[in-house]
């Protein structure tokens, strides 16, 4: 069984601490929310593991499978399985869906092999019936002028085109109105079935996400730390109590 | 005879259609039967006319075109300082086997087969072309029409055979585009000019297929300064396409070309460039069209090698409803300069233009365009629409735009549209989490941000310009 294994890790944004000792192990198939207040780290960390240029890891690490990722280049590590949904993600300009995706299909393939377009536009399209996504979609340029919505069906859509074994979602329900909400929640939940279910660790600052993509673990991260565990009655009792409740068991605790 | 000895070669694929930067990048030994030498005097000239055994008036042409050359100054008042690293007195400015193309590729002598065949030429003649003239170094070594093509009374040769075989056309057009003295190197081509194109589409005839000439640059120093005309009589269509190639010398290679167009009433002419020269080669090229009544001319101009290349296309919309078009490409890369641009001049009533030029500057490239749009104030209804857009990709590279639109009168149109964006870092790694490598991303970015000209374009030069980008990506990520 696939999983991602975190441990102690600390990362940096130039000379500031930002996550500072964290643990957790996702298994492919399961779901774990980390919810926090903003400011907490739990953006840096979804980027961090994913490889970009802007975060240090400055102590523990990050395997897939029992294999560090840490030394690997950002596309090496997705090729390996992981995915990262962006919170805001780029636009490519005169690029289509279509020729994107397929672009990293073939990047996952060996040297000398070559893509079989017929199968691969047979299987963009069961995965966009899955997806209820309209066919016109893949022909626009990627993000190139979409609405907040568009942009986050195109993230769930890579997802499932790439099938990762691992996917990192990060504030997916930025930005959305409650439909869009339930559209991409929809998204990501015809995916949690089957052998190539993705373990999935959602990042959010809202508990109404997770009353869509209900998860089997919920995790509270603060000051960089996962400070409270549990399953998705977690969840409620934070929007119940707010994070203050957290801030304070926190102070308490390290007093 | 010895077989061809290769002395440097970095390509081991043979891409389809031949015009890569790596695939060009060799070159093989080749005893020249005639030479006139190193250094540009009036020797020089009347050797390669005699070579070619001229008309006693295209020699006394050469020979003007010679003294006006040396009397005029680079134009580095506006151009870039580089021009006077151009030494003229270390280039060697004909070279060739022999000044009669051959019709078949059986009958080209094998050192000089083995090039073309590697760069695929043959190979494309049988797929999808009319007919093809493959030159190296001065002389072309191949030239041949389809026969349905020939039958319907369309002319492709040489200029050396278009001189010989075809005065009465030649000389009514050569020269009249582009005179002698439009700048210095167009003086230069018209002292030593030698190969290049003569095509003459008759009244009415719609050349189905493209007419293709291939130019080679084989030798170290040399010039080659090929010279072509194109005459499309009145409804004539023809779509003309060119590739240059020439391997990676230390010392830095002159090319410098005068392309003219004519396209009388009512006839279309296409002519799509693909440039692909070594980075040391100084590529100074003038190229220009005149459109008669109802005419068109469309250049399709993509530079994505030399060292520094100055080339402005341009129309003279002569006639009334004459349409003229500039769809330009440029890309460049550690080291070049891309100065590139259009020129458009209405001269008649309810004339269009409209040019699209696209360039990327890649680290330490620099881009530059370059153009002219002229609507004299006594005319009325014509529209001129310029659209520039940029991108850079590294925060070193450089763009500069300067577009002179001198629109007079309130009878007619212009719009000028101009863009820079950047690839950013967020961008290449977002493409890089979808699992493509830094230089597959930048590639996929700067297809994306030429896309929309690049699907004007035939297939087969699309297919290869998205190869020849993913080549110069992969080359400057560091």
């Amino acid at each position: 069984m696939s999983q991602l294994e975190i441990k102690d890790l600390h990362i940096s944004i130039g000379d500031k601490p930002i996550v500072k000792g964290l643990n957790l192990t996702i298994k492919r198939g399961e779901v774990h929310a980390i919810m926090g207040p903003n400011g907490t780290g739990k953006s840096t960390l979804a980027k961090a593991i994913a490889g970009h240029p802007d975060y240090t890891i400055t102590g523990g690490d990050v395997l897939l499978d029992g294999q560090s990722v840490l030394a690997m280049e950002p596309d090496e590590r997705a090729r390996s399985g992981l995915f990262l949904a962006f919170q805001y993600p780029s636009e490519i300009p005169g690029v289509s869906i279509a020729n994107f995706l397929r672009a990293a299909v073939q990047a996952r393939m060996a040297e000398g092999e070559e893509l079989d377009a017929s199968g691969y536009y047979k299987r963009l399209y069961a995965k966009m019936d899955l997806l209820k996504i309209d066919r016109k979609f893949t022909s626009r340029a990627v993000n190139d002028g979409f609405s907040g919505g568009e942009k986050k069906r195109c993230e769930i859509l890579q997802m499932a085109m790439l099938e990762p074994k691992i996917a990192l979602m990060d504030e997916t329900d930025s930005g959305l109105d409650i439909d869009a909400l339930r559209i991409v929640a929809e998204g990501v939940n015809a995916q949690r079935n089957g052998p190539s279910a993705p373990g999935i660790l959602l990042i959010t600052h809202y508990q109404r996400l997770l009353d869509y993509i209900v998860p089997d673990f919920v995790h509270v991260m603060y000051d960089g730390r996962i400070v409270k565990s549990g399953d998705k009655t977690l969840a409620l009792e934070l929007e119940a109590k707010g994070y203050d409740w957290v801030k304070q068991e926190f102070a308490a605790a390290t007093a | 005879m010895k077989p061809p000895t290769e002395i440097e070669t970095a390509a081991t694929e043979n891409p389809v259609v031949g015009i890569d930067q790596t695939a060009g990048n060799f070159s093989y030994k080749v005893d020249y039967a005639f030479d006139a030498g190193t250094g540009l005097n009036e020797d020089t000239v009347r050797y390669i006319s005699s070579v070619k055994k001229e008309a006693p008036w295209i020699l006394e042409f050469r020979l003007a075109a010679l003294k006006k050359f040396q009397s005029m100054p680079m134009p580095t008042h506006w151009a870039t300082k580089d021009l006077e690293n151009i030494n003229f007195d270390k280039i060697r400015y004909y070279l060739s086997q022999g000044q009669k193309p051959k019709r078949t590729w059986d009958e080209v002598p094998d050192d000089i087969k083995k090039t073309f065949e590697r760069l695929g030429i043959p190979e494309q003649e049988r797929k999808f072309l009319a007919g093809v003239e493959a030159q190296f170094d001065s002389e072309a070594a191949y030239s041949n029409i389809k026969d349905i093509v020939a039958k319907q009374g369309v002319i492709f040769v040489n200029s050396t055979e278009g001189l010989r075989e075809h005065p009465e056309i030649f000389k009514k057009f050569f020269g009249k585009v582009i005179p002698t003295g439009d700048n210095k190197f167009s003086a230069l081509n018209s002292a030593v000019f030698s190969g290049g194109s003569f095509i003459y589409v008759p009244p009415g005839v719609k050349v189905a297929q493209p007419l293709q000439a291939y130019f080679r640059i084989n030798a170290e120093n040399f010039g080659q300064f090929e010279r072509t005309l194109i005459i499309a009589d009145e409804g004539a269509e023809v779509v003309y396409m060119e590739g240059c190639t020439a391997p990676k010398f230390s010392t830095s290679t002159l090319h410098s070309a005068v392309v003219e167009l004519v396209a009388l009433k009512g006839a279309k002419i296409q002519y799509i460039t693909v440039q692909n020269w070594a980075n040391n080669v100084f590529n100074l090229v003038t190229k220009r069209g005149v459109a008669h009544e109802d005419a068109e001319i469309k250049w399709i101009d993509c530079n994505i090698g030399s060292r520094l290349t100055m080339k402005y296309p341009g129309v003279v919309l002569k006639g009334e409803r004459a349409r003229g078009e500039v769809l330009s490409i440029a890309l460049a890369n550690d080291g070049q300069h891309q100065d590139t641009g259009a020129k458009m001049i209405h001269a008649a009533n309810n004339t269009t233009s409209n040019i699209i030029a696209k360039s990327i500057s890649v680290g330490q490239g620099r881009s530059t365009y370059r153009g002219v749009v002229h609507i004299p104030k006594h005319l009325k209804g014509c529209k001129n629409n310029t659209e520039c857009d940029a991108l850079l990709i590294n925060t070193n590279s450089r763009t500069d735009t300067y577009p002179a639109i001198s629109v007079r009168g309130d009878k007619n149109a212009t719009q000028h549209e101009a863009s820079v964006s950047k690839v950013s870092e967020d961008m290449i790694f977002y493409m890089q989490s979808r699992g493509l490598t830094e230089a597959q991303a930048m590639s996929l970015a700067v297809n994306g941000f030429i896309n929309d000209l690049a699907r004007q374009f035939p297939m087969e030069y699309s297919v290869e310009l998205k190869r020849l980008i993913d080549l110069e990506m992969e080359g400057s990520v560091g």
